[in-house]
């Protein structure tokens, strides 16, 4: 023995250097794969994870409230004896503008205050000035109104030019009319209130020349095609209030005037016929001992804010009723404010307004989001004065104590919130509260409804009719294949239905628009009547089929069922289509969905939620069918021979044994198959029209969460409202999905097992 | 016989047989759609006979017609005129001809009446001319021009058009050869070297000899292209030399440069072999070649291309990542609660709608990464964005990522199909945990992860909603792939033939034209998938046969 162990080992030495440091480096390399593995394994988790974040991370931004900051504090530009009337700033927020009460034009640097240019309009004219106002803010238009009864309207315009490389921005005035007051009021009556506005070639100027008393004068400037010369129409008109009026606002189009009077009422001019101006209609705007203390346009100019002393903002516009009349209506209040309204600053281009109170404090708004943006107390003085730049970034305050404060302001996504998201909201110009979404407008001040409960309806009408459709036949289906059916068909028919699943869905968007859609137009009564004939053709054939000789039965065995139903379906279908033809003639004066129309009142769109029903319904089928199935066939064998065993028939064996056995795993395919239908893109954008109505008519169309991505993603600025909103949307179907699909996912493991332990 | 129903009802044989309608009715449906698909997409290429015939107008007045009977069918008046008016429910058979010229007669197809047609000719002179813009003509040869000249041999003039429409599609291919390779290399080098100049400039270099190199090479190139226009100049004269006389249906004579001729042939004349041979090269044509008249007319090569390249480098990423991912779940990471949950995560995935990895992709990979990337790299091409829009890169990996779920998955259940004994055997005879994974594991899975890949390949190629976003397009001047140096072009958009079906069947301006090509490209496309999807099921059954042969062992 001794010998055999001494026999050198034809293994290498174990311990021989060379082996010593092969192990180790074997030993190297397995733990580096081991941290390489679970480094990209765990890099792949969290990638997964970045998208549910990414989402977040984007949409996030829309919810939060307004930031501002003050950047600079000084002492007001210009003459500070004189006081304000107004400021204004220019759109890259470098230059702002105080006018004074005695005409003057301060031009300054916004950085620090200093003057850059300054403008005495009335140097040469010497009148005392009693009234001022501003146009719309895009126009730049002042108008300063005299007490001899004259008013002088100047607009004040910026320059950008670029001279070695840097942007320079030159301050200018510009006068509509001309370099010399108007007269308003021939017996020189002092203004004590003016609304002027200036657009394209029109001027008009209304001016309340005593307290009850208001002329209203429109420019029409026309410049003839043959000498280019320009000549100035003029008309006049008077309008005679009731009380004495306190404010008064005219919409940029001249179309409107508002009247705010003494006693908390508004009365609601129509202007539109510059000669004889229409009291439309008279509301009083705020409770009784109540003052209203500001009154001013929203960007658009169709609604009105009323600010007044409680502190309340309340907005309305003119709502066209049945019978085509305006009325004007209280839309909504901001009731924030806690002191009486100073002023209120709109923007220019969205539906938000920055207003400032006799308490100090600051509220920023959004109308159709109906959100308070930002409420801060700025001040232990009164606020007088407050200007906001045309892309809202920068504000300009004054308080009482003489200071002008720059502020800089965060405040992208105003227009965004719970309600106005899901919630129905009254939009300008519509006549009540609505769900609607329309992202988009040619026009700048359009008012953006983004309203997500259109498309979420849309998504869940067609995953419900895509779900009527596929339910039945996907789940009757796997009963059948995974209880009924030969052994040798279903090693064709469960990789055939499972390869449906795999059919890009764009093909099955594609000839649901390009030849279903046609095709069901063309045939509703056949399509309909084929619905309907289906089951009875195979009850009957069912029937018959007891009838038939023994040996012919017998030389197809059981399990063919399905087989044999093929070419009797056909038949069906051909059989119900060409009765289709006499039957529209017959029934529907020859067309049905135009008959739907006109007799019924049903609407029929071509691309509808039958086709989408149909279309979507054959992408979700084979999901549906293979969990369930995989289910039905997972029913422990001893289960089944034990009910057969007892003497229940088959079908008994499955109502009884098996479907309840199998039932959460059949719940789980639904789930699936819900959570594809919800998620399904291609299929909507093809199949159905896109318009966003909610209405469940199966003849209709809609418009889908997923459709609407895919549609709208590509036009979308970055970091835009819209692009954030799109965000929502795919967060809000990520979340859908994931939800269904978890649930679904946990009853199937509790369902595997359970069929383990049985 | 017993009539009764009770007991038929009571055997339970009526629902079985309701649910085998299931199943009857689904395989239809399949079935169905792959033969429609097959069917319109197939016919589309062969050379039909074209008819003349002459037509009854409501207005009584006749008209001579030449065209394709494309499609038929039997309608009500009210389906046509939607009014429900007195003659509403007339029924009639009516034909959708394809009559061609839209130059001529505005459009390419007309309906008319079964009732309104006379007596149906198919003259054997009739002739289809394909033409690279304004679709086909239909119409009789009358004449051959060169320069203006008639010069039209009276015996034989057809085979004297089919000889010149090759010599000058010789010329055409030449032109085109030149203006697209040549020239288009020569404007990508003028790019590049704009694009150096600007990035000198940015860093501040104003080394003379840089910036001297540089005009050097552009009046270099400029020659280069001097030279070419003049050769493009005297092939030009030569192409648009010839022109021929087509007689049409309603009598005129048109002119038609050769130029503008991509074959001339006479359907009625041909024999069955004729159509045949004809067939395959209308079909080679569409795979091979590009597309015309806003994708409506020619191939679909660009779109094979696009797809099959952005496919290929999805495969490349997700492969690495899928099986790491699935390996290490399975191999290394402790099975409890924590892989539970990743495992119904990863599950979860597969549902998540193909649109938000879209939206994701969009997001985080053009607008975040791309524009990141941008800034540092190519800071001398902005604000043209380099990687800062979509193109194949981003769209390879957003898919890439669609997909990820797929391999983790069938590579996972390839893992837990592998034999305890083989695992344990290899560690007991001394093997390291990475050894016996690299040397038998993996191996045995390797079929496994195929099968995943290839699922994961089906599933990215028919996939178009996230595509919109990342990088697709209608039209693609260029490929991704061309003999420009770096060669392969990561940045720039591509073709896709579901995307193309998308643009083609729904944005087309001539959707009735454009709608015999859309179902050819489905078909390929459903091709594509019904093979990957057969392949990937067929590596699946024999993998799972091996291992019921390796477990009884």
């Amino acid at each position: 023995m001794s010998e055999l162990t001494s026999r050198p080992s034809l293994l290498p030495d174990f311990n021989a250097p060379a082996a010593v440091s092969y192990r180790r480096w074997r030993g190297i390399k397995d733990r580096a794969a081991r941290h390489l593995m679970a480094l990209g394994g765990i890099s792949v988790l969290i990638a997964i994870i970045l998208i549910a974040f990414y989402l977040l991370y984007v949409v996030l931004p829309m919810f939060r409230p307004a930031h501002i900051e003050v950047l600079v504090q000084y002492d007001l530009p210009g003459n500070p004896e004189e006081s304000t009337v107004y400021y204004a700033i220019e759109e890259q927020h470098e230059i702002g503008l105080r006018a004074s009460e005695s005409g003057d034009l301060y031009f300054f640097k916004t950085a620090e205050g200093t003057l850059i240019k300054s403008v005495n309009l009335f140097e040469a004219h010497q009148d005392d000035i009693t009234a001022f106002s501003a146009g719309d803010p895009t126009q730049g238009l002042l108008a300063f109104a005299t007490g001899k009864g004259t008013v002088l309207l100047v607009q004040h315009r910026y320059r950008v030019t670029y001279p070695n490389d840097v942007r320079l921005i030159t301050p200018a005035v510009e006068y509509p009319l001309e370099n010399k007051p108007v007269v308003m009021d021939v017996n020189k009556n002092p203004i004590r209130l003016i609304a002027a506005q200036a657009e394209d070639n029109q001027v008009s100027i209304a001016a309340a020349v005593a307290d009850v008393i208001i002329r209203l004068s429109t420019f029409s400037k026309e410049t003839s095609l043959i000498s280019d010369e320009t000549t100035v129409q003029r008309v006049d008109a008077t309008i005679t209030m009731e009380n004495p009026v306190i404010k008064m606002v005219m919409d940029i189009e001249q179309r409107e005037l508002y009247v705010a009077d003494n006693r908390g009422n508004i009365s609601y001019f129509d202007i539109s016929n510059k000669t004889a101006p229409r009291l439309v209609q008279k509301v009083h705007a705020v409770p009784d001992g109540t003052v209203i203390t500001s009154l001013e346009f929203l960007a658009g100019g169709i609604s009105i804010l009323v600010g007044d002393s409680r502190g309340t903002i309340t907005q309305w516009f003119p709502v066209r009723d049945q019978e085509n009349n305006y009325t004007l209506q209280n839309i909504r209040n901001f009731r924030s404010l806690k002191a009486p309204v100073v002023t209120m600053a709109p923007d220019y281009s969205r539906k938000g307004f920055t207003a400032i109170d006799k308490q100090g404090y600051i509220g920023i708004y959004h109308t159709t989001a109906h959100r308070t943006v930002k409420k801060q107390r700025i001040s232990e003085e009164p606020l007088t004065f407050v200007a906001v730049d045309p892309r809202g970034n920068a504000m300009l305050v004054e308080d009482s104590s003489q200071q002008l404060q720059f502020w800089q302001v965060e405040n992208e996504h105003p227009e965004i919130s719970w309600r106005s998201i899901w919630g129905k909201v009254w939009y300008e110009s519509r006549q009540q509260p609505e769900y609607i979404w329309q992202s988009s407008s040619a026009s700048n001040d359009f008012e953006p409804k983004f309203s997500l409960t259109p498309l979420a309806f849309g998504t869940l009408k067609a995953a419900l009719y895509a779900m009527l459709f596929s339910i039945p036949l996907a789940i009757l289906g796997a009963i059948y294949t995974a209880y009924f059916m030969n052994a040798r068909m279903r090693a064709y028919v469960k990789p055939t239905i499972e390869m449906m699943g795999a059919l890009p869905t764009v093909i099955l968007g594609f000839l649901a628009g390009l030849w279903l859609a046609p095709f069901i137009e063309k045939n509703l009564p056949g399509v309909l009547m084929l619905m309907l004939l289906l089951p009875v053709t195979m009850l009957i054939s069912a029937y018959l089929w007891q009838f038939l000789p023994k040996r012919m039965r017998q030389y197809i065995p059981e399990g063919w069922e399905a087989a044999i139903l093929i070419p009797i379906i056909l038949l069906a279908g051909v059989a119900a289509i060409a009765l289709g033809r006499p039957v529209e003639n017959l029934f529907f004066a020859g067309n049905m969905p135009l008959w739907l129309t006109n007799v019924v009142g049903i609407n029929f769109d071509q691309r509808n939620s039958l086709v989408v029903g149909i279309a979507m319904g054959f992408a979700v089928i084979p999901t549906i069918f293979s969990i369930s199935e995989d289910a039905i066939y997972g029913v422990p064998k001893q289960l089944t021979t034990g009910s057969l065993a007892l003497g229940a028939t088959p079908w008994q064996t499955m109502m009884g044994v098996v479907l309840l056995t199998a039932s959460p795993g059949i719940f789980s395919a639904i789930m699936i198959g819900f959570g594809r239908a919800v998620g399904e893109t291609m299929i909507v954008v093809m199949a159905t029209g896109n318009t966003a109505i909610m209405d469940m008519n199966i003849f209709q169309g809609f418009r889908a969460l997923s459709a609407n991505i895919a549609v709208e993603m590509p036009e979308s600025e970055v970091s835009s409202t819209h692009y954030r909103i799109l965000f929502l949307a795919g967060l809000v179907l990520f979340a859908a999905t994931f939800l269904f699909n978890t649930i679904a996912e946990i009853v199937r493991q509790r369902l595997r097992t359970k069929y383990s332990n049985l | 016989m017993n009539l009764s129903l009770r007991p038929w009802l009571a055997s339970g044989a009526p629902y079985i047989w309701l649910n085998a309608g299931a199943v009857s009715i689904s395989l239809i449906m399949v079935v169905g759609l792959i033969a429609l698909i097959a069917v319109r997409g197939l016919a589309h290429f062969w050379p039909a006979d074209v008819l003349a015939f002459e037509y009854l107008q409501q207005d009584g007045s006749l008209t001579h017609i030449i065209g394709e009977i494309v499609d038929q069918e039997s309608t009500t008046e009210s389906h046509i005129t939607h009014h429900a008016d007195q003659d509403a429910a007339r029924t009639f058979r009516r034909y959708l001809i394809k009559t061609g010229n839209r130059d001529h007669l505005g459009l390419d197809f007309r309906w008319v009446d079964q009732s309104g047609m006379q007596e149906r000719h198919y003259p054997d002179e009739l002739m289809v001319v394909e033409r690279r813009e304004w679709g086909n003509l239909y119409g009789y040869l009358a004449g051959i021009k060169m320069d203006g000249q008639d010069i039209s041999s009276k015996e034989n003039h057809w085979t004297q058009l089919q000889q010149l429409i090759d010599h000058s599609g010789e010329i055409f291919d030449e032109i085109r050869h030149i203006e697209k390779h040549r020239i288009g290399a020569i404007n990508y080098q003028m790019e590049e070297l704009r694009i150096r100049k600007k990035g000198l400039i940015l860093k501040g270099d104003n080394d003379p000899d840089k910036h001297q190199q540089i005009t050097e090479q552009r009046n270099n190139l400029q020659e280069q292209y001097n030279d070419l226009t003049v050769q493009l100049k005297s092939l030009y004269q030569s192409l648009n030399q010839y022109s021929f006389i087509a007689r049409i249906a309603d009598g005129k004579e048109l002119t038609v440069p050769l130029s503008r001729v991509v074959r001339a042939y006479r359907p009625n004349s041909m024999s069955v072999f004729q159509k045949i041979r004809f067939y395959f090269i209308k079909l080679w044509e569409f795979v091979s070649d590009e597309p015309r008249e806003a994708n409506t007319e020619g191939g679909i090569f660009p779109a094979i291309f696009g797809t099959v390249l952005m496919v290929m480098i999805m495969a490349v990423i997700v492969t690495p990542f899928g099986v790491v991912a699935a390996v290490y779940l399975h191999e290394y990471a402790k099975q409890g609660v924590m892989t539970r949950i990743i495992r119904i995560a990863v599950n979860n995935l597969a549902g998540v709608p193909s649109i938000v990895y879209g939206v994701f992709g969009l997001g985080f990979f053009v607008y975040f990464l791309g524009g990141s990337i941008d800034q540092l790299f190519f800071p001398e091409k902005l604000p043209a964005p380099t990687f800062g829009t979509p193109g194949l890169m981003w769209a390879s990996i957003t898919l890439a990522i669609l997909t990820v779920p797929v391999v983790i998955v069938a590579t996972e259940e390839g893992l837990s199909r592998v034999p305890r004994a083989i695992r344990e055997g290899s560690l007991a005879l001394g093997a390291t945990k990475a050894e016996t994974l690299w040397r038998t594991v993996l191996p045995m899975t390797a079929s496994a992860m195929i099968t995943g890949l290839i699922l994961a390949i089906a599933r990215a190629a028919g996939e178009v909603a996230p595509l919109m976003l990342v990088g697709v397009v209608k039209l693609a001047p260029t490929l991704p792939l061309d003999a420009n140096y770096p060669f392969l072009h990561l940045d720039r958009k591509f073709m896709h033939l579901g995307f193309h079906i998308y643009d083609v069947g729904f944005q087309s301006p001539n959707v009735e034209a454009a709608r015999p090509l859309v179902y050819a490209t489905a078909l390929l496309l459903v091709l594509i998938i019904i093979i990957l999807n057969l392949t990937a099921i067929r590596i699946r059954n024999r993998l799972r046969e091996k291992y019921r042969a390796a477990e009884q062992h």
